[in-house]
């Protein structure tokens, strides 16, 4: 009985060994093969071809929509407004999360209730804060105007103007994300070990000298992770300057799409104008776009140590 | 031994597992029919899938009750996520409702497309097609025949205005005489003039140029398109002409410089920003809403230029339903004349159906709100004087694109020739 069962018991211990772990993570693949590989692939596929949601027929056009997307200057514009809202909503996100983390790092009382606190912004509904921030950032009743006029400023029509919305819009995202990404640096500012403070302390280094050399070196995988995360979302920036012009039910970004970004642009292509195979076109160019901003981003990030 | 021992019972445990599911299928399938077999017959639910208020809400228990084995069920969205969500699921080949509301500014787009609709024609449509006005009936008509939707209503035009606005400004407030200062629209913006030289602070003359200028081109014979779906809009000299005079008006300071439907433009209802706005049937709904606390002190006086149409829905059967022949015969009751008098007198949401103007209920119809305005005889007057105008596939885009075009100007983004050229290479791109 032995005899015949111990080759069998190695088989089924071998097979076990070997294909146990591929099914464990087969449903991650199998997921993202479904909801992720596959929308990838089809849609390089219909950017291909000229698509009217509305029409049956779809002509295979190869490069074409490609072709017209780099001579449209409505891409380029879109282009330009997201890289502007991405630089002005990450840049001092990221700085104010760190000095956030810094702060919630010491010794505080009621420490669970603020380190809570920095993340409900990020709770919340992205459609209420922005009809929110939208009303305070309002031309005839906003409350910012209001305060501008109490130090006697002219009143701003915010969503006229190019930078003027761009900051409006940026302050949506910074308010919502920069708690989460402080959150994040406290986690790797606790895992930081006393005793090189300590050790520091007793050399002489300051506060100042005690975060920049110590802190920041050791965060610098965490500040990479952020950067990169932060350049992925930040690129694909789309509720917010929908939202920002709600009630116009047009995805155009404003009068003269001065905060229209490039997924927004996708949006109105593929869903106001049904043109299916030019949307395509754009999420493709998009994502080429964000894996080379994340890619100078990460080499940016990496020469922290360095410096 | 040792592995069959602890194999059998992972085996065995997934057999359970999926008995477990099978007889839960199983039963409540049959629970179903059960229940259906007790009633008599299967309950159908109608899904109608609208947008705004289109006024029917008080109409369905009526017919519910009428037809024991029909449930409505009516979901609301906003106009353009509406239209989207339908343009998606006709693509798809499922999840539209069995009903389906089309805007005017769409209904052109998707009739282009009939394969996606059921064919009222086939449906006795026909013997219908006396009730409604000639060109609500063409609008939804393809090109190769197929009727694919009901007229609900129409946007005949009027002139709504703040009675206590124009007087503090020392302009007459009698409707009669109001709507003597503005035989044309040149005489509306000379009134404005007049308006802002004396105006109570904080208000303009009129909401938003876009607004005014949507008014001026449904009145025009031709509008963005000809009849041979050519666009026009750089070839018309009407548009320009409105074009114009609107920017004009702009200069002089008659605008709020409010868009419309935005939270802003809801705002400046009840802030008392505008004394005038044109006002579509459809539109006293939206008033109302908006500036409660002004009930009495708003007024209708006549459109300048007379007549005119500025919106209107109708009521489609996407081909893809299961209970096509219930939802056809749903649409032809809620678009007869007799429900069509209800929703007037409900919600002010002017018919399409000719038969409905004569009826006394209908003229005799005064709004509280308004003043006691008298809007039967207003609204019926403005859809007799209605030249109906041919709308194209892209004409809701087209009149985005002006409508942004009118912004930039009165945001100071560009002079109103910098702007023009901008719609125009718009316009050209939609065209393609």
């Amino acid at each position: 009985m032995t005899s015949l069962t111990r080759p069998r018991r190695a088989f089924a211990h071998r097979l076990d060994v070997k294909v146990s772990p591929y099914l464990y993570i087969a449903p991650f693949f199998l997921l993202f093969g479904a909801v992720g590989l596959f929308p990838l692939v089809y849609t390089a596929y219909v950017s291909m071809t000229d698509w009217n949601l509305l029409d049956t027929g779809r002509d295979w056009v190869g490069l074409a929509n490609y072709a017209e997307l780099m001579a449209d200057p409505y891409f380029w514009n879109a282009l330009f407004n997201t890289v502007s809202l991405w630089l002005l909503s990450t840049v001092p996100q990221l700085l104010a999360a760190l000095f956030i983390a810094h702060m919630l790092n010491r010794s505080l009382k009621a420490k669970t209730f603020f380190r809570m606190g920095v993340l409900l912004p990020n709770v919340t509904s992205i459609v209420a804060v922005t009809i929110i921030f939208a009303q305070l950032f309002g031309r005839d009743f906003g409350m910012v105007n209001w305060l501008l006029g109490v130090f006697g400023a002219e009143p701003i029509d915010w969503a006229a103007g190019t930078l003027s919305s761009h900051l409006a819009i940026s302050l949506i995202v910074i308010w919502r994300w920069t708690g989460y990404n402080a959150l994040i640096y406290l986690a790797a500012m606790q895992a930081i070990p006393g005793h090189l403070y300590e050790a520091a302390t007793i050399d002489g280094a300051g506060q100042v000298t005690q975060f920049w050399r110590i802190t920041i070196p050791l965060l610098r995988p965490t500040i990479i992770f952020t950067a990169v995360v932060s350049t992925i979302g930040g690129l694909q920036i789309m509720a917010e300057p929908l939202l920002f012009q709600a009630g116009t039910g047009n995805p155009t970004g404003g009068s003269d799409r001065q905060f229209q970004t490039v997924a927004l642009y996708l949006y109105e292509q593929g869903f106001a104008r049904y043109e299916f195979g030019y949307a395509s076109a754009i999420a493709w160019t998009l994502a080429v776009v964000i894996v080379i901003m994340a890619l100078v981003n990460f080499t940016i990030t990496r020469r922290i140590k360095s410096a | 031994m040792l592995a069959g021992r602890s194999g059998r019972p992972r085996v065995a445990a997934c057999l359970i597992g999926a008995a477990v599911l099978l007889t839960a299928c199983g039963s409540g399938g049959g629970g179903q029919a059960a229940g259906g077999g007790a009633s008599g017959e299967q309950k159908i639910t109608l899904t109608l899938n609208l947008f705004g208020n289109m006024g029917f809400k008080e109409l369905y228990a009526k017919y519910e009750a009428a037809h024991p084995n029909i449930k409505i069920v009516e979901r609301t969205s906003a106009y353009n996520d509406h239209h989207r969500n339908l343009a998606a699921h006709l693509a798809t080949g499922r999840g539209a409702g069995d009903v389906e509301g089309v805007d005017t500014g769409f209904i052109a787009r998707f009739r282009q497309t009939p394969q996606h609709f059921t064919d009222l024609n086939k449906q006795g449509a026909a013997a219908l097609k006396d009730r409604w006005l000639p060109w609500k009936w063409e609008a939804s008509l393809a090109r190769t025949g197929e009727q694919i939707g009901y007229g609900t209503d129409v946007g005949g035009l009027a002139l709504c205005y703040r009675r206590d606005l124009l007087e503090k400004a020392g302009l007459p407030t009698g409707r009669d005489e109001v709507s003597k200062l503005w035989p044309d629209w040149a005489a509306y913006f000379e009134t404005g003039k007049k308006y802002t030289a004396d105006k109570p602070e904080g208000t303009a003359f009129f909401d938003g140029a876009a607004q005014i200028f949507n008014a001026m081109i449904g009145q025009a014979p031709v509008g963005f398109y000809d009849t041979a779906d050519n666009v026009v809009v750089g070839g018309n000299p009407e548009v320009r002409k409105a074009y114009d005079q609107v920017v004009a008006a702009v200069a002089a300071g008659e605008s709020a410089k409010l868009v419309g439907s935005t939270p802003e433009w809801n705002t400046g209802f009840a802030k008392s920003q505008f004394a005038t706005i044109a006002c579509p049937a459809w539109m006293l709904a939206k008033i109302q809403d908006q500036a409660k606390e002004f009930a009495g002190k708003w007024d209708i006086a006549a459109i300048p230029g007379g007549g005119g149409n500025w919106g209107g829905s109708y009521l489609t059967v996407p081909a893809q339903g299961k209970h096509v022949k219930e939802a056809v015969e749903l649409i032809a009751w809620l678009t007869a004349p007799e429900q069509q008098i209800e929703v007037f007198k409900t919600h002010g949401i002017l018919p399409s159906t000719v038969a409905t103007y004569d009826k006394p209920e209908v003229t005799s119809l005064t709004h509280p709100f308004f003043n006691d305005a008298p809007i039967g005889k207003i609204f019926t007057t403005a859809a007799r004087n209605l030249r109906p105008q041919y709308q194209g596939p892209r004409a809701g885009d087209i009149q985005t694109a002006l409508r942004d075009g009118i912004n930039r100007v009165e945001q100071g983004k560009q002079t109103p020739e910098e702007s023009w050229q901008q719609i125009l290479r718009d316009v050209d791109r939609i065209k393609q």
